[in-house]
């Protein structure tokens, strides 16, 4: 059976220990060496930035996440253990964990090792389809000649390169579609490296909750439940005319994943399906001008986002969650495409004016999807509102003058709210 | 009841009444038509709660009474029903059905209690006076298409019906807009409409009234009050209640002083919009219109697919000018256009843009330029 060795790269035949450097980190699968399509995700990446530029944090369960009432958006493994989870509310993670280092994220050096790490990947092959900042799909099909090595032992490079240069670790799920690369690389984490063949496909699924199919959320498991779905062997039971009927489009995939079937291909730059920017108050809010003031910020933020990659939306969604946690969201379609802040802030403030005042909510958020390129938004004027002609070109001079003096060099007195 | 009834007059009826009748809606008495026999007359009456038509049909009726049965599936059936029939519907009170047969063909009806249908409450109306059906096919037909689609700004999603002042004299007006054109129609004002208060009736109402006013004699009694409009004809009732919400003040929207005149054959150029358009597939297409010396090129770029242009001799006297329109829009308002030429009036690129038929202020619509 094909064998790698995961320290020093060298490609054997079977054994339990490498031939060349006696290590014991051998991988070993009887299709290693025919598989192309990969998951790359970074192990607790935030967190592992952070205990990579502060040592003092190695040894400590860190979360990373904002403020007391934040949410967890990472936990490192040592915080793992306690029980720390992604999205778990902080104030329920710092009860299983109190000792826990709370560190607030900092987005622009996560983005910075993000670029890093795809430049490795852009050494081994174009076909990158980034998920997140820590998390790609890889397709390495026909790199071999290319690069004289299997795409698995250019992975296993690409993770030791990781770890060596930028002391950050990762995760290697390796297959021969994305759906049962990403299940792969969920397999052995962390420093993981896990295969899934195409022999072993059928019956590595069968046990296995639907649940682990991406996209599927509570309800979508509540309507498989009801269907009495609740594995993929259970799955494969039903015919596509069935699942068809009864699940739409959604049918027809679940009856082609059931088999371990994804014909989706490694796209690069998928493009933003939407662009939204939220945060979560340290206290809860009903006032309307301190509402107000937040959803201004929030709307500048996303409009900034949609500037910077020249890219605007059709379509404003006003999110607010109330203090019982359940979330409210609005949204409102524009006759024509915007990235301006004033824009997006006049559309939400509308939906906001709709609902109920003075409900107390814990959260704001704004967003902007049906993306289209930045040349299309804009463009047509507004017989009611005379002003937006002004009020849009204002904008477009301020944030010509923040270009070049700076963030803060002009701002609206609302955002000081 | 019992009535007999010409198959041609029930679809009438019955095709007005359906058409009313919400498609989608959560209480069943709502989808059903209301049939009223007394005399020899039968009337049919459909709501929304918004809207009510009642229509009357000359009848035989053996047996006077009331029922109400699914307006859709009782439309369906007479239309289906073969030229010239005479239709009997006969009520089984104790069933709860209404028989509806036809020659050979023979239908057992649901019915529903007619105390259960919705009487829409009775209005005192401020003014009440005739119109002409071609005066008032006029004012709604050649506004409606700038009607507003956004629910938020509902009080845009009607046309704003009232007494203006145009040079001194008062006219009947209808205006509609999305805030990206507006359409302003004037009529002279009939007799009685002066105490007329404004009301915006809204878009539903305004394609309901449309099928009373295809005859040219027809004459239209018009009742309006602060909440409520209605239209009557002998046979048809058509009551609306109108938006509550104030139109914006569009007076202020209308270009005064545009000085730089286009004439131009207005079926010429809506083609030629049309052929440049086509090029490109998003949703709004952009028109660039270049003005000079007697000349207008029309251009259309489409990054992904292409681009298009079209030269047309046109009476244009003024500088130079480049300026963007929506495809769309400049189509709709041209198609407006149907004896003389159609005069555009602009100021720059970025400003309204005002559009009339020749000489004629009783007709003007504003669009706003786009970007290019």
């Amino acid at each position: 059976m094909p064998a790698l060795c995961r320290d020093c790269l060298t490609p054997f035949e079977t054994g339990r220990r490498c031939p060349a450097c006696g290590r014991p980190r051998v991988l070993s699968h009887p299709e290693l060496y025919d598989l192309a399509i990969a998951h790359m995700d970074c192990d607790a990446f935030y967190a592992s930035v952070e205990k990579r530029d502060n040592p003092e944090l190695r040894d400590k369960p860190v979360i990373i996440g904002g403020g007391k009432r934040g949410v967890v958006s990472t936990a490192c493994y040592i915080a793992r253990i306690k029980g720390v989870r992604s999205a778990m509310p902080m104030f329920q993670a710092l009860k299983l964990c109190p000792e826990a280092v709370v560190v607030k994220g900092r987005m622009d050096v996560y983005a910075a090792v993000s670029r890093q790490i795809r430049a490795m990947m852009e050494d081994l092959t174009p076909a990158i389809e980034p998920l997140s900042l820590d998390e790609a799909f890889l397709d390495l099909s026909g790199t071999a000649r290319l690069h004289g090595k299997p795409p698995a032992v250019l992975l296993a490079g690409l993770v030791r390169r990781m770890k060596t240069d930028l002391g950050i670790t990762g995760s290697i799920g390796l297959s021969h579609n994305k759906f049962l690369a990403k299940i792969a690389s969920d397999l052995d984490k962390p420093q993981g490296f896990a295969v899934i063949g195409r022999a072993e496909t059928a019956d590595f699924l069968a046990d296995k909750p639907v649940r682990l199919i991406w996209g599927i959320g509570d309800a979508g498991q509540q309507a498989l439940d009801k269907a009495g779905i609740r594995t993929f062997g259970d799955l494969r039971r039903w015919d596509r005319e069935a699942l068809t009927a009864r699940f739409g489009s959604m049918g027809t995939r679940l009856w082609h994943l059931a088999r371990g079937e994804d014909q989706r291909r490694v796209t690069r730059d998928r493009g933003a399906k939407s662009i939204s920017n939220e945060t979560t108050f340290s206290d809860d809010i009903s006032d309307p001008d301190l509402l107000d003031g937040h959803l201004w910020r929030m709307a500048e933020k996303v409009a900034d986002r949609a500037k910077a990659k020249s890219l605007a939306g059709r379509v404003v969604t006003l999110k607010l969650k109330k203090r019982d946690f359940t979330t409210v969201t609005r949204r409102h379609a524009l006759p024509d495409p915007t990235q301006m802040a004033d824009r997006i802030y006049r559309c939400a403030r509308g939906l906001m004016d709709q609902l109920p005042a003075g409900t107390e909510y814990r959260l704001i958020g704004v967003g902007l999807s049906e993306i289209v390129p930045a040349d299309l938004a804009d463009r047509e004027g507004n017989l009611l509102d005379p002003g937006e002609a002004r009020r849009l070109g204002a904008e477009r001079a301020a944030d010509r003058i923040r270009a070049k003096f700076g963030e803060d060099a002009i701002l609206k007195g609302r955002a000081l709210r | 009841m019992k009535i007999s009834i010409e198959r041609a007059a029930l679809l009438r009826a019955v095709a007005q009444a359906q058409s009313v009748v919400e498609r989608r809606n959560t209480i069943p008495i709502l989808a059903n038509v209301l049939i009223e026999a007394e005399g020899d007359t039968v009337s049919f009456r459909a709501t929304d709660l918004d809207i009510e038509v009642v229509d009357k049909a000359p009848a035989k009726v053996d047996r006077a009474g009331a029922t109400t049965v699914g307006a859709v599936t009782l439309h369906e059936i007479v239309r289906k029903l073969p030229d010239g029939a005479l239709v009997e519907l006969t009520e089984d009170a104790a069933a709860g059905r209404l028989e509806v047969r036809a020659g050979r063909s023979h239908f057992s009806l649901a019915t529903l209690p007619r105390e259960d249908f919705p009487v829409m409450a009775t209005s005192e109306y401020t003014a009440n006076f005739s119109a002409k059906a071609p005066a008032l096919r006029r004012l709604f037909d050649k506004s409606k298409f700038a009607i507003s689609t956004e629910e938020t700004r509902y009080y845009l999603n009607g046309v704003y019906f009232h007494v203006a002042d145009a040079g001194g004299t008062k006219m009947l007006r209808a205006v509609a807009t999305d805030g990206h054109r507006l359409a302003r129609i004037d009529e002279p004002l009939p007799e009685g409409a002066e105490a007329m208060p404004g009301v915006i009736v809204p878009r539903k109402t305004v394609g309901e009234l449309r099928k009373l006013l295809d005859d040219d004699e027809a004459v239209i009694a018009v009742s309006v009050s602060e909440t409520k409009i209605r239209f009557a004809t002998p046979e048809i009732t058509l009551t609306s209640k109108v938006i509550d919400g104030a139109f914006p003040d569009y007076a202020r929207v209308i270009p005064e002083g545009n000085t730089r005149r286009l004439e131009v054959d207005a079926s010429d150029f809506a083609k030629a919009v049309d052929r440049v358009a086509t090029v490109s597939s998003e949703r709004s297409r952009a028109v660039k219109l270049q003005l000079d010396e007697d000349r207008l090129i029309l251009s259309v770029t489409a990054p992904d697919s292409g681009n298009a242009e079209e030269e047309l001799a046109v009476a244009y006297g003024d500088e130079k000018l480049e300026i963007g329109f929506n495809a769309k829009y400049l189509l709709e308002i041209a198609s407006q256009v149907d004896r003389e030429n159609a005069v555009f009036l602009f100021n720059t690129a970025g400003d309204p843009t005002l559009m009339r038929e020749g000489d004629d202020a009783s007709a003007v619509y504003v669009v706003m330029p786009m970007r290019v």
